[in-house]
């Protein structure tokens, strides 16, 4: 099958749907007893509603047939017992299954949602948060309905049309056999349905999430599509993916449409068959009328199961679908069940112990580290190549490179957010993938170069980078260095909602924010990548004053574009080719270093 | 929480900042009574013809499905006797009419489904393109204040939802009046005094359904609300994974998340128990129904004044007359739903663009002169938030032609704002921005972005290939000219190392692009754009210092003669301007050429030494 999907999904191949589904059997093993027991009532409920034929025989070939007023009362009694009988046990079932099956899809989300706070970031870049997001929504609904509806009743009509089918047999034979005939094709017919349909409705689905994709990127990118007037042509490319989807919608419903009409017309002309042989055996005198009637209601009863197949399969194919795209996600390998690297004798330095050790390996080292991108090409030139960079303990590095040049790949490095393909990283000695990386995490912290903020308020964004017992104190001391004391002017104060949900900041308030977070742990280990971008320069000078009392006595690294950056170093790496070409303090690199010239005054070097 | 309609807009809120009882706080936005009934029938009316078709081809499909236990009756009461008599014809006709019966309701079926699908789909389609072509016509202000996930709830979910009503609950509430009136009617001519029974059970099912529409209404609307909580959440960790794995808040986040993930469970579980009650109540006035039906018809059979075919049909068309009452059921469900979120759809729709496309649009002067910049003219603008903060007090500025301005001042001077004005990003609240002698309000878009371009610091990439995005800036651009705009701006070298160049997808497999190249990008678009005024808003800032010389060299070639507004911290991009504006709380504080300001003893001179000394 081709699709055109964009979507890092791997192609749907042969696969059965039974199997798939059997997937989702963890999350409803906590529920089984309900549902088992919910499924059991509404079969019960369905097969009170075929013994109602058997009572209107009683009926008609009993008191109607003898006159017998006080039998047709008791027919009656029997029969408005059996509705209420049948009335509760439906309401029973739904009862049974109502708040467990709404459990099972809040507990398949949240699971999704923690698993995918888990995945490496490079899972992230691949895939886009719509498709995500589709997982997480339409996916799961359609699962929940598919506990809630196919599954039960697929059971539940394959009792009933069996009991009924047999009862049938039991009235008269003849008649039961002509109506158990047209099963055989609908069966067949149904088999070949659901595999086709199941192709459709899993390419309907992946275009629903690219679809989803645009409008996400569209909203997000709205400043953009504005500024250039290009909305036309995004709505176009919209219109035509939705239109796409509009024909992948109108293939599944001439599916559905055929299998219909099968299901629809089978059944019946085997009722009129019925019918007529029926009603030739009763002129006879070898069938009763009141056995005729029951038959035929018997049969009529079986019409909605048997009617309802269809649709079931299709659901349930839907289901598997949605199955299989959410366990694509779920099969990915979190960060923590990587196969940690066996851990290493924690350092070569001797006299280990808690106290910093001395000499070579404090501060953070990286020890000949490489780093390629996973999904890279195997053929591909290493984003980073044989770093080897020793910040001291408690000096500020610069790092200083052209653009693209790998800056912000390594500093993704020191708390993992991307795992160096090889080499080292120690903190102190310490090699970072032998600590549990909530530790590491905790060791070092990260101003990102986008910073982002979530929607809570201006204290919980900026809190989040301390520890739980952090108050206000450590707020306010962060606040002031990162200057953003226009957080006290804001209209709930440092309680006031920022992010997605809240008041909009502007870039340069919303690093300032950053850069507090970042440093009010008082972390040991600090990397800021281009910190001050986004400040104009009266604010960048305060906050470069403020920053010098902190890195005093943190070990940071810190990506720096400009000259006044630099200058909170104390010694400045070149990164240049994926490897650190010189290391030095400002003025050296400035005479010695032709590139670091280039770099830091935009001209070419006279001496070059 | 009551449905959003009900509650009044906030009447006369004067808080300055942020009105407490902001509807943007809400879900949903308020919208005008009857706007959610009036988009249905808009959505459904250039269709009418087609839904006609529909509805014929049900109303003769449920004809010849109804028609079976009306054989049933005549094959009971006249074919057996004639046969016994020896006369076949009538039997004959039984078996010939119940295989037609079958067939062409099969046959109409197909027909059916196949007609309504393209009905609900061209429905979808076009509601779709509706909330789409919209939030793209809503100003950007709108979008600052309306998160972006719950724009995209609206044109995911609660489209999805509408699909479910129009799929299931359409054709299930067609089906079922029908059959309530063709069994109804057959009813009532096979016997009237049966047929007056069935239709007076409607009157107890009636009074259930309202009920429960009533108490599913609040229901549905909770939980969209709850949905809608669950996904800006979900949205909003997924673009921010680095800091949310960096700062270790996937266990906060795991609960936060379950917090609103039990809101919208509680909902959910809401929504079927009263589905439930409703299945129970409906089945048991039902089944009593049929249960006294068939009483009284087999009290009058035993007498004799009631033939046994009739009341075998009726018995049959019973059960098919209260079978579709669970389905009533899910389609109110579907309803419910589809309701709540045609609300928010029409919320939506209803919100005015604060900045309009012209009705009329003029067009620019031709320009004389070979250069290709245009006079930028502020006329008495003022400008204030809608809710009362009055951001740039009243003035004037001209640029003239050609003319390179940079804007320095503090973050909150109101220099980015003066950006959107000319990019007409916002409308001024007083006064008139004009392009060589227009106002930027009577141009149409793709005029006014030949005119005014504008490159902020924002690095968003859309997926596609590189060049696609930079193609935005001029979508018939041929790659040459895509690839010359890159060189200019100095991008053409790391693009062309991307393992794929130009034609490198930006979200596959080594598309990854560092924000310093994200901006070059941006900067490649604009040039391609070519407009007669270029704004540049702090787009530099992740530019290193020989990417930020590449642009200025970009600017004073490529993009020589045209009007440049230049909004930068840094220092240098002033020095190829010819006259810096210095802005202080909204107001111009001073206004010269680079030189003169950096001589005279003003903020910009202090400034100015502040930046050289940082060099050194």
């Amino acid at each position: 099958m081709s699709t055109t999907v964009a979507n890092p999904a791997s192609e749907p191949h042969d696969r059965s749907a039974v199997r798939t589904l059997l997937r989702l059997w963890p999350f409803v093993r906590p529920v089984r007893a309900r549902l088992f027991t919910a499924a059991f009532v509404a079969v019960l409920a369905s097969c009170t509603g075929l013994v109602f034929p058997l009572v209107l025989k009683w009926m008609v070939d009993g008191p109607v047939a003898d006159r017998d007023p006080r039998g047709v009362w008791l027919g009656a009694l029997y029969l408005l017992l059996l509705g209420f009988a049948e009335a509760l046990l439906f309401g029973l079932r739904r009862w049974l299954v109502a708040r467990p099956l709404a459990g099972v899809e809040a507990e398949m989300r949240a699971v999704l949602y923690g698993h995918l706070q888990r995945l490496p970031v490079a899972f992230h870049d691949r895939w886009a948060s719509g498709q995500l997001l589709s997982r997480g929504t339409t996916d799961l609904m359609l699962l929940r309905m598919f506990l809630a509806f196919p599954l039960t009743f697929l059971l539940v009509n394959a009792a009933t049309i069996a009991v009924g089918m047999t009862i049938m047999l039991i009235q008269e034979w003849t008649l039961g056999l002509m109506l158990l005939v047209p099963a055989v094709p609908v069966v067949i017919m149904c088999s070949v349905f659901e595999r086709r349909y199941a192709r459709v409705a899993r390419l309907a689905q992946d275009q629903v999430g690219d679809l989803t994709t645009v409008v996400e990127e569209s909203v997000l990118g709205i400043r953009i599509i504005k500024g250039f007037g290009r909305h036309r042509s995004q709505a176009r490319a919209f219109r035509e993916l939705s239109r796409t989807l509009r024909g992948t919608e109108l293939r599944k419903a001439r599916l559905l449409a055929t299998i219909w009409a099968v299901i629809v017309t089978l059944p019946e002309l085997a009722i009129g068959a019925a019918l007529t042989w029926g009603a030739i055996q009763v002129a006879d005198g070898s069938l009763s009328p009141g056995t005729l009637v029951a038959v035929l209601s018997t049969a009529l009863a079986l019409r909605w199961p048997v009617d309802s197949i269809g649709f079931l399969l299709a659901m349930s194919q839907e289901a598997a679908t949605a199955t299989e795209r959410y366990f694509e996600v779920l099969d990915e390998l979190p960060e923590s069940t990587e196969t940690e690297k066996e851990s290493v004798p924690r350092t070569t330095a001797p006299g280990t112990g808690d106290a910093p050790p001395p000499g070579d390996s404090n501060g953070l080292r990286f020890h000949d580290v490489r780093f390629r991108y996973p999904d890279a090409p195997a053929d591909a030139a290493p984003v980073l190549d044989r770093i080897d960079l020793h910040i001291r303990s408690g000096e500020t590095m610069a790092l200083v490179g052209a653009t693209g040049s790998g800056k912000t790949t390594l500093t993704a490095l020191v708390p993992r957010l991307h795992e160096a393909t090889a080499g080292r990283i120690t903190l102190d000695g310490e090699d970072i993938t032998a600590m549990p990386r909530e530790r590491l995490r905790s060791l070092v912290s990260v101003a990102f170069e986008e910073p982002t903020l979530f929607s809570a308020t201006v204290a919980d964004n900026v809190l989040m980078g301390a520890p739980a017992d952090a108050g206000e104190r450590e707020l306010e001391r962060a606040l002031s260095v990162a200057q953003a004391d226009f957080a006290h002017s804001l209209p709930q104060g440092s309680g006031t909602q920022v992010g997605e949900q809240g008041l909009s900041l502007s870039g340069g308030q919303r690093q300032r924010l950053a850069l507090a977070r970042a440093v009010v742990g008082r972390p040991r280990f600090l990397v800021l990548d281009d910190p001050l971008s986004a400040l104009d320069v009266h604010t960048e000078a305060l906050v470069e004053a403020a920053l010098r009392q902190v890195l005093a006595d943190t070990t940071a690294l810190v990506v720096a574009h400009r000259p006044s950056t630099v200058l909170l170093a104390d010694r400045v790496a070149v990164l240049s080719g994926g490897r650190i070409t010189a290391v030095g303090t400002h003025q050296e690199l400035l005479r010695t270093n032709p590139e670091y010239a280039h770099l830091m005054s935009g001209t070419e070097s006279e001496d070059r | 929480m009551t449905a959003p309609t009900t509650t009044a807009p906030p009447a006369d809120d004067r808080e300055p900042v942020r009105p407490k009882d902001d509807p943007f706080d809400r879900d949903a936005l308020p919208a005008a009574p009857g706007a959610t009934g009036a988009l249905l029938r808009s959505l459904l009316a250039p269709m009418r013809a087609r839904v006609a078709v529909v509805a014929v081809l049900l109303l003769l499909q449920q004809a010849a499905v109804q028609a079976g236990p009306l054989l049933v009756a005549y094959a009971i009461d006249s074919a057996v006797p004639a046969f016994q008599d020896g006369r076949h014809g009538p039997l004959i006709a039984v078996a010939v009419g119940y295989a037609l019966c079958a067939s062409v309701s099969g046959i109409l079926q197909y027909a059916f489904i196949r007609a309504s699908a393209r009905v609900n789909q061209d429905v979808l389609l076009d509601l779709r393109g509706r909330i789409f072509r919209h939030a793209q016509a809503l100003s950007v202000d709108f979008h600052e204040r309306y998160t972006s996930g719950r724009l995209i709830s609206r044109s995911t979910t609660d489209v999805e939802s509408l699909r479910e009503l129009l799929d299931e609950g359409l054709q299930e509430l067609i089906t079922v009046i029908l059959s309530f009136v063709y069994i109804s009617a057959m009813l009532l001519w096979l016997d009237m005094g049966l047929g007056a029974v069935a239709v007076a059970s409607f009157v107890p099912l009636y009074l259930l359904v309202r009920l429960y529409r009533r108490r599913a209404a609040r229901i549905y609307s909770v939980r969209s609300t709850a949905i809608a909580a669950v996904i800006v959440k979900f949205v909003e960790t997924m673009n921010g994974i680095r800091p949310v794995r960096a700062f270790r808040r996937e266990r906060v986040n795991d609960d936060d998340f379950r917090v609103l993930n039990r809101h919208h469970e509680r909902a959910n579980g809401d929504a079927i128990l009263e589905m439930a009650r409703y299945v129970v109540g409906s089945r048991l006035v039902a089944n009593t129904a049929v249960a006294g039906i068939v009483l009284w018809g087999a009290y009058r059979v035993a007498d004799g004044s009631l033939a046994l075919g009739v009341l075998a049909a009726a018995v049959l068309y019973l059960r098919r007359l209260y079978d579709p009452i669970d389905r009533l059921g899910m389609f109110l469900n579907s309803y419910q739903s589809a309701a709540a979120s045609l609300e928010k759809i029409a919320g939506l729709l209803a919100q005015v663009p604060s900045v309009p496309e012209p009705a009329k649009p003029r067009s620019l002067p031709v320009q004389e002169s070979e250069h290709p910049g245009r006079e930028v003219v502020f006329e008495d603008v003022r400008f204030a938030y809608r809710t009362g903060g009055e951001v740039l007090p009243r003035f004037s500025l001209t640029l003239p032609a050609g003319q390179t301005v940079a804007v320095v001042g503090s973050t909150g001077a109101g220099k980015s704002t003066l950006a959107k004005l000319l990019a007409r990003f916002y409308d001024p609240s007083d006064g008139r921005v004009l392009l060589d002698g227009v106002d930027l309000r009577e141009l149409a878009v793709p005029e006014l972005r030949r005119g005014v371009v504008m490159v902020t610091q924002e690095s968003f990439l859309f997926s596609g290939t590189v060049a696609e995005n930079i193609a935005i800036g001029r979508p018939d651009a041929t790659r040459e000219e895509i690839e010359q705009a890159a060189k200019a701006i100095g991008a053409h070298d790391f693009i062309t190392a991307l393992p794929d160049g130009y034609d490198t997808d930006v979200r596959k497999r080594g598309g990854r692009i560092s924000a310093g190249q994200r901006q070059l990008v941006a900067f490649a678009r604009a040039l391609l754009a070519d407009p007669a005024v270029l704004i540049l808003d702090e787009a530099t800032s992740s530019l290193d210092i020989p990417g930020e010389r590449a642009v200025q060299r970009a600017m004073s070639t490529v993009l020589r003669g045209r009007t440049a507004v230049v909004i930068a911290h840094r220092l240098s991009t002033v020095e190829i301007a010819d006259r810096v504006l210095v802005m202080a709380d909204g107001r111009i504080v001073e206004d010269g050429s680079p030189d003169r300001l950096i001589a005279g003893s003003g903020e910009f001179a202090e400034l100015h030494k502040a930046w050289r000394e940082s060099l050194a």
